[in-house]
């Protein structure tokens, strides 16, 4: 892997894109039907399902239950074919774990939890197809299927990676990148406020960098948000079309 | 069994003393707990206390076949336990979130980091290579649990020695530690967590948040830092809404920190290497002494 060149002189990346391009993002709302709310989304080759059941009673032990706001589950899962060798995952293995509770605390942020006291809302993610930035495509996914299920929320949630290259950061790693070595910066952002609902951050960096890679997070999240905007209001007026309004 | 629920009035009085700049122990808002570093008679045996949290952190090595796609690089295995003697709210033998998130956190800091060369840790590339096993063990929980275990973790590391291996073509002999002297294990820098932790949507920060101030925050911003100043991890959580100039004062605040828990790490470790090594000496002529005692058949035990 150490021939790899992540950024040519040129400026251009293994695929072709340029440091802050992001990659062809295409989404879908409400693929299924008996769900309360579900979408898919393809951010370049990484494509992750969201599905969301809520709200409704706490199911399970209902010591979660809490009397002022939502309990929000959520649950990640890779399937097996998802990256280039089969690999079977167990439910409970700690990153996947990991990944669920990242998931939970992002959306308890975004999320309106204090409407509906004493009930749960189930976000289930699973990747079908893995090639970098599994976790911001399930966010992005994730909050497209609340808003299909009409759960109200603060704005937009937009997840993004980022990493730093040759003085450069470069904006939406793909697997290549990210296992490369070099830094990977996860951000979910709620664009109009600026507010980070989640930073995670792996690999050494220098403190002068930080500022840089986190702007540049930042700016591959509202164009993200660009885009999940367009899919939502074109969802609408196809729905509003065939239902005759 | 469950932990007791914190009270309104606990938690009201809390809050507005943070608001007051006033913390429960007489802290300023970016002070730390004292911190106390002790190393056991073991190498790689490790007890922090931060403040009232007390941690152990034990390091052990065995041979093992390496993983397929790295063959020739030795595998560092983190595992944090939290056990029942440290709070009542822990029960034996249940994977809890917390236990998850610690045991993430830890692996992201120390493994991701590369603070350790793992390629020096094989023996024959492709069969035998090093696993070097960290066991952290929470004694008692009184905040802040994520700073004690890197601290306790690098030390733990640093103090560490594996044993010496020889090779003959075909032929890996391991030597005790009587026959040769156990070999370091080669560290690159030294990753140390700092938590901040937030108030009242992120108006109030306290660095290093006991156990009551923990109950009570909206989240946790944890940046792992080594003395180069660079930055090894960064985790958000508790679903804190931040803006970006918080966590950059947060990085600000640490590097203060991080360089001068370095250099005690490393200070008490110097001490205590010297230490241990007088203490073997004298204990192995000690034997020798009571075994001759025993040869001329005085016949004491």
């Amino acid at each position: 892997m150490a021939g790899l060149e992540l950024l040519s002189d040129q400026g251009y990346r293994l695929d072709g894109r340029k440091a802050a391009e992001l990659r062809k993002v295409q989404a879908r709302m409400g693929v299924f039907a008996q769900a309360d709310g579900s979408a898919y989304i393809e951010q370049g080759n990484t494509k992750a399902l969201a599905v969301v059941y809520g709200p409704h009673e706490v199911r399970g032990s209902r010591s979660k239950t809490l009397h002022d706001r939502a309990v929000i589950n959520c649950q990640y899962s890779m399937a097996t074919f998802s990256t280039a060798e089969r690999k079977r995952r167990p439910h409970g293995d700690r990153k996947s774990t990991e990944m669920s509770l990242h998931l939970k605390q992002t959306f308890e942020a975004a999320v309106l939890t204090n409407l509906y006291p004493r009930s749960q809302i189930d976000i289930y993610v699973k990747i079908l197809q893995s090639d970098g930035g599994n976790y911001s495509a399930c966010v992005n996914a994730a909050t497209l299927a609340v808003v299909d299920a009409g759960i109200p929320m603060r704005d937009y949630v937009c997840a993004c990676t980022a990493g730093f290259v040759d003085e450069t950061p470069l904006a939406d790693l793909c697997h290549a990148e990210e296992s490369g070595g070099g830094t990977s910066l996860a951000l979910a952002l709620l664009p109009r406020g600026g507010h980070i609902a989640l930073l995670q951050m792996d690999a050494r960096l220098h403190q002068d960098h930080l500022e840089t890679l986190m702007e540049a997070a930042m700016t591959a999240c509202k164009g993200v948000s660009k885009v999940l905007d367009e899919v939502v209001r074109q969802h609408l007026q196809e729905v509003s079309a065939l239902t005759g309004e | 069994m469950r932990d007791t629920p914190l009270s309104n009035c606990e938690r009201d009085f809390l809050l507005k003393a943070i608001q007051e700049k006033k913390r429960l122990d007489g802290r300023q808002t970016y002070d730390y707990r004292s911190i106390k570093i002790s190393f056991g008679t073991d190498y790689g045996c490790c007890f922090v206390d931060l403040g009232k949290t007390r941690i152990m952190a034990q390091v052990s090595c065995e041979l093992i076949t390496p993983k397929e796609n790295r063959p020739n690089e030795g595998l560092i295995f983190f595992n944090i336990e939290l056990s029942p003697m440290a709070s009542p709210a822990f029960e034996m033998g249940r994977q809890s979130e917390l236990l998850v998130k610690l045991n993430r956190q830890l692996e992201r800091c120390l493994r991701n980091s590369k603070c350790i060369d793992t390629e020096s840790l094989c023996v024959v590339s492709g069969e035998k290579v090093w696993q070097i096993r960290v066991d952290v063990h929470l004694l008692n929980h009184d905040g802040n649990l994520m700073d004690a275990a890197s601290i306790a973790a690098i030390a733990a590391l640093c103090h560490f020695r594996r044993p010496d291996v020889g090779i003959q073509g075909e032929e890996v002999t391991v030597y005790s530690t009587e026959e040769r002297d156990p070999i370091p294990l080669s560290i690159y820098h030294m990753p140390i967590c700092v938590s901040f932790s937030f108030f009242q949507q992120g108006t109030y920060l306290l660095v290093d948040p006991c156990e009551r101030e923990e109950r009570v925050m909206d989240g946790l911003l944890m940046i792992a830092m080594n003395k180069h100043r660079e930055i090894c991890s960064i985790q958000s959580s508790g679903g804190i809404m931040l803006l970006k100039d918080q966590a950059g004062t947060g990085g600000a605040i640490e590097i203060q920190s991080v360089a001068e828990k370095t250099r005690r790490v490393l200070g008490s470790h110097r001490d205590t290497v010297s230490c241990s090594k007088t203490r073997r000496v004298l204990g192995s002529h000690r034997d020798t002494v009571s075994c001759s005692k025993d040869q001329a058949g005085t016949g004491e035990p």
